[in-house]
C-alpha cells in the first residue's frame, strides 16, 4: 500500500476535491481527506474520462490508424502519428526507411519536442515560477508573465511558433498534418523551405540556451525549496539509442533505480511486455504501469525529461550536454527527484531540439527526394515507440489478413507518469497542506505539481488562468460545510 | 435577349445544345450548380436533390430538367443555399463522416460542397448509425459508414463494367448499400480494383486498399480551391465541342 494512497477510516474524515483538474484528456480531480485538525490522511489523483481510441480503432483499416490516433492530442498529435506509423511501417512491410525519409521525420519530431516544451513551460509553467505559487491569481497567467517580463515572454511566443512552423514544413500542418506515412514520408523539404528554417536557428538556440540559465538561476537561488518541492524517489525510464544516448526518436528501452542502477537495459522495445505491467485501480480510468520484475508496489516508474536527462548516457549535442551535466551535478552522485527538477530537463530538452534542428537542416540528405522505402513482407503485429515530449509513448497494435486493426494497446507518457503523479501531489499536500487552512494558493501548489509533469490538455484550461476548480468541505456525517468554486460556471 | 439556344441562369445567358439538362449546360458553360450524384458518364439519377433549382419559378432538379430555350433559372440564391445546406446536413448526420481521418479528405465532393455552400455545423442530432466495413476483398474497401446513396457504383457496375455488383436495398431511412452476391461480401464478387465502379464514389465510401496520405492534406484538389471554381476552371479548360 503505497503512502497516503487509501486512509483506514474515511468515513471520519474531510474530503476536499479539486475537480476537474486538467489533464491529458481534459478530465481529472484531486481528493484530499483531512482529520478535524486538518492532517492529511488520503491523496488521489483520479483519472476520470474514458478515451476509448483502443476500442474504436478496432476494425479500422491500418494505413488510416496513425492519422486518426494523432487526434487523440492536439498539443503533441506528432508524438502520436508518428508512434502509429512506426508500428505501421512494420505491419506494411517497411523495415528499414531512406535516410532522407527517417531524416525527414525526426526533424518533425524534433519540432514537435521544441514547440511543446516551450508551450509548457512559458505558456503554463512560468507564470508559478516567475510570479509566485500563490500570487494574485486574476495575474498568475501568460498575460502577467508578459507585463512583467516582455522578453522572456516573446522568447517564449517565438521558440513556440519556430518549432509550429517546422512541424508545417514537414506535416503540411501545424496540428494534425499527415507527413509520415507507413513506409517513409508523403512530403520531400525543398531547399527554399530548409532555407526558411535555417535563418532563424542559430536564435532559437540562443533564446533556449537563455532559458535553461533562468530555471537553473530559481535553483541555485532558492535550493531548499526548489531542489526538493515535491520530492520522492522512484525509479525511471526512457529510450535510448545504441551507444546510450539521448534519442526521441528510436532506441531501446532503459530503466534505472533511484540510485542511478540499472534495471535493464537495451530492451527491444517490441517485447515490452515483458518488461513492463499495467495494473487497473478502481478509482482512476488510468492504468498504472509498472516495471514487471518489481512488481505494483515497487516497480513505478517516471518518465519524460527529468527521467531521460538522468536515464542517457550522455545527450549528443554540446551545449544541451553541458547543461545536462550541471543538472545531474546537483545529485552528488545519485539521480534528483525533484518535482521543479522537470522544468529545468525540460528547457535543457528544448536546447537540445535546437540544436538537432540545426544540424538536421545542414544534413544534405534532408532535401533528397527518395521518400519511401522499399517494401518487404507483410506483418501481422507490431509495436512502435517513441519519446514523446511528456515521455515514453507506446503503440501496440495488430492487423488481420484483410488489413483491419483488431487489437490496439496504448500506453501514453501521462500513464507512465500516474503514480509519480500521484506521489508529487502526496509529498506536496504533507509538505505545504498538512495542518493548515486550505487558501487558493496552497490548492494551487497541488496544480504546480501536478503541472510540472506537462499533462497533455492542461492549456486548455490553465493557461489564461482559466483552470476550473471546485473544493467541498464535507464533515464527518457528510454534510456540505462549504464550497470553493473557481471558473466552473454557474452552478447548477 | 435569349435565342433558340440559351436560357438565363441566375441572370446570366446558358447556351446549350439539344439534349442537354440545365446541370449539364451551365456545367460546360463553367457556371457551377452544386450536384452529388451526378456524373457526367452516366444517365441522371435525380436523387441527391442538391442541384435543385428554380425553373421559371417552379422546384426542378437541373440534372433531370431539360434545357430549353427562354427559361428563367434560379439557383446561387439564399432560398436554394439554404435549402442545400439542410440537405447536406441531414447527409451527414445520417453517416458517420469522420473527415479528419478520412483519406478522401480534399478529394471529397460531399466535403467540399459543404465548405463551398458554408456548412458551419451538423444542426441534426447524429444519428451514429452502426455501419460495417468491408474488407473482405484483397484490393477495395467499402466503408459502409460513409455511402450517401447517391448509386453513383450501382450506375457504374451495371452500365460500365457489366457487372451489376451493387444495388441499392431498403427505403427510406432503411435503404442501404448492397453488395450482390449470397454473403453479401464484396470478396465473394467478380469485382476488381479496375472496375469502373471502383473510381466513381464521390466520398470515401470506396477506396483503393493500402493507399492512405500519399497525397498530402493541403495538397488535394478541393484544399487547394473550392469545387465551384474547379467547375469553372474545368469548363474552360474543356471548350464546348
Amino acid at each position: 500500500m503505497f503512502r497516503l494512497e487509501t486512509a483506514e477510516n474515511p468515513q471520519t474524515l474531510r474530503r476536499i476535491a479539486i475537480e476537474p483538474l486538467t489533464r491529458v484528456e481534459g478530465h481529472g480531480k484531486v481528493t484530499l481527506l483531512l482529520d478535524d485538525a486538518d492532517h492529511v490522511h488520503q491523496v488521489r489523483l483520479h483519472i476520470v474520462e474514458f478515451r476509448g481510441f483502443e476500442i474504436f480503432i478496432e476494425g479500422r483499416p491500418f494505413w488510416e490508424v496513425p492519422i486518426s490516433v494523432q487526434r487523440l492530442c492536439g498539443i503533441c498529435p506528432v508524438s502520436h502519428l508518428l508512434a502509429a506509423t512506426k508500428a505501421m511501417d512494420l505491419i506494411a512491410g517497411y523495415d528499414r526507411l531512406t535516410p532522407t525519409a527517417e531524416k525527414i521525420r525526426r526533424l518533425m519530431h524534433y519540432g514537435q519536442m521544441m514547440q511543446s516544451h516551450a508551450l509548457h513551460f512559458f505558456h503554463l509553467s512560468s507564470p508559478d515560477l516567475l510570479l509566485g505559487f500563490d500570487s494574485e491569481p486574476t495575474r498568475r497567467n501568460i498575460v502577467g508573465v508578459a507585463r512583467e517580463f516582455p522578453e522572456i515572454a516573446k522568447q517564449g511566443v517565438f521558440l513556440r511558433k519556430y518549432g509550429q512552423e517546422v512541424i508545417r514544413h514537414t506535416a503540411g500542418k501545424r496540428i494534425h498534418g499527415t507527413g509520415a506515412v507507413p513506409g517513409g514520408v508523403n512530403k520531400g523539404i525543398s531547399r527554399a523551405e530548409r532555407d526558411e528554417m535555417r535563418r532563424d536557428i542559430d536564435r532559437m538556440i540562443e533564446w533556449a540556451l537563455s532559458a535553461v540559465h533562468l530555471v537553473a538561476e530559481l535553483h541555485r537561488a532558492k535550493p531548499e525549496f526548489y531542489d526538493h518541492f515535491g520530492e520522492f524517489s522512484s525509479a525511471m525510464m526512457s529510450l535510448v539509442d545504441a551507444d546510450g544516448a539521448m534519442d526521441f526518436y528510436h532506441g531501446g528501452l532503459r530503466a534505472l533505480d533511484a540510485d542511478g542502477g540499472t534495471i535493464f537495459d537495451g530492451v527491444d522495445y517490441s517485447g515490452y511486455q515483458q518488461v513492463l505491467e499495467e495494473e487497473v485501480k478502481p478509482w482512476s480510468y488510468m492504468k498504472f504501469p509498472h516495471i514487471r520484475s518489481l512488481g505494483p508496489e515497487n516497480g513505478w516508474y517516471k518518465v519524460g525529461p527529468l527521467a531521460r536527462v538522468q536515464t542517457c548516457d550522455r545527450i549528443p549535442t554540446p551545449l544541451a550536454e553541458m547543461e545536462r551535466r550541471k543538472l545531474v551535478a546537483r545529485g552528488e552522485g545519485k539521480p534528483v527527484m525533484g518535482t521543479l527538477y522537470y522544468h529545468w530537463a525540460r528547457l535543457i530538452e528544448l536546447l537540445h531540439a535546437t540544436e538537432v534542428i540545426r544540424d538536421l537542416l545542414d544534413d544534405p540528405d534532408l532535401l533528397g527526394s527518395d521518400l519511401m522505402a522499399d517494401k518487404g513482407e507483410r506483418r501481422s503485429e507490431a509495436v512502435g515507440v517513441i519519446e514523446a515530449p511528456r515521455g515514453t509513448l507506446f503503440h501496440h497494435y495488430r492487423v488481420d489478413e484483410n488489413d483491419q486493426v483488431t487489437f490496439c494497446n496504448l500506453i501514453v507518457s501521462t500513464t507512465n507518469n500516474n503514480q509519480a503523479m500521484n506521489e508529487a501531489i502526496r509529498s506536496v499536500a504533507l509538505s505545504h497542506l498538512d495542518g493548515k487552512t486550505i487558501t487558493e494558493g496552497l490548492l494551487n501548489h497541488i496544480e504546480v505539481a501536478i503541472r510540472a509533469y506537462d499533462p497533455c490538455l492542461s492549456c486548455a484550461t490553465h493557461a489564461l488562468g482559466k483552470m476550473p476548480l471546485e473544493v467541498d468541505l464535507i464533515d464527518a456525517e457528510g454534510t456540505l460545510v462549504q464550497r470553493a468554486r473557481r471558473n466552473m460556471g454557474p452552478e447548477r | 435577349m435569349s435565342d433558340d439556344a440559351t436560357f438565363m441562369l441566375d441572370g446570366r445567358p446558358i447556351r446549350f445544345e439539344a439534349g442537354q439538362s440545365i446541370l449539364q449546360a451551365a456545367l460546360a458553360a463553367g457556371a457551377f450548380i452544386p450536384n452529388l450524384c451526378h456524373h457526367p458518364e452516366f444517365k441522371p439519377h435525380g436523387s441527391c436533390k442538391l442541384c435543385t433549382v428554380k425553373v421559371n419559378g417552379r422546384a426542378s432538379s437541373a440534372c433531370t430538367t431539360r434545357a430549353r430555350a427562354g427559361q428563367e433559372v434560379a439557383s446561387d440564391t439564399p432560398e436554394l443555399n439554404r435549402h442545400r445546406r439542410t440537405l447536406l446536413q441531414m447527409l451527414f448526420v445520417e453517416g458517420n463522416h469522420f473527415c479528419p481521418g478520412c483519406e478522401k479528405s480534399g478529394q471529397c465532393r460531399l466535403q467540399a460542397l459543404a465548405y463551398d455552400l458554408e456548412m458551419l455545423n451538423p444542426h441534426y442530432e447524429h444519428f451514429y448509425p452502426p455501419r460495417p466495413i468491408d474488407a473482405s476483398h484483397p484490393d477495395v474497401l467499402i466503408d459502409f459508414n460513409r455511402c450517401i446513396l447517391c448509386a453513383l457504383c450501382v450506375r457504374a457496375s451495371r452500365d460500365v463494367d457489366g457487372k451489376t455488383v451493387f444495388a441499392l436495398a431498403g427505403r427510406g431511412t432503411a435503404q442501404h448499400l448492397v453488395v450482390d452476391c449470397p454473403s453479401g461480401k464484396l470478396g465473394d464478387t467478380d469485382f476488381a480494383a479496375t472496375d469502373k465502379a471502383a473510381e466513381v464514389c464521390p466520398v470515401g465510401a470506396i477506396l483503393p486498399k493500402r493507399v492512405g496520405f500519399a497525397v498530402p492534406i493541403g495538397e488535394r484538389p478541393f484544399d487547394i480551391e473550392p469545387i465551384s471554381v474547379q467547375a469553372a476552371h474545368a469548363a474552360h479548360a474543356e471548350p464546348r465541342g
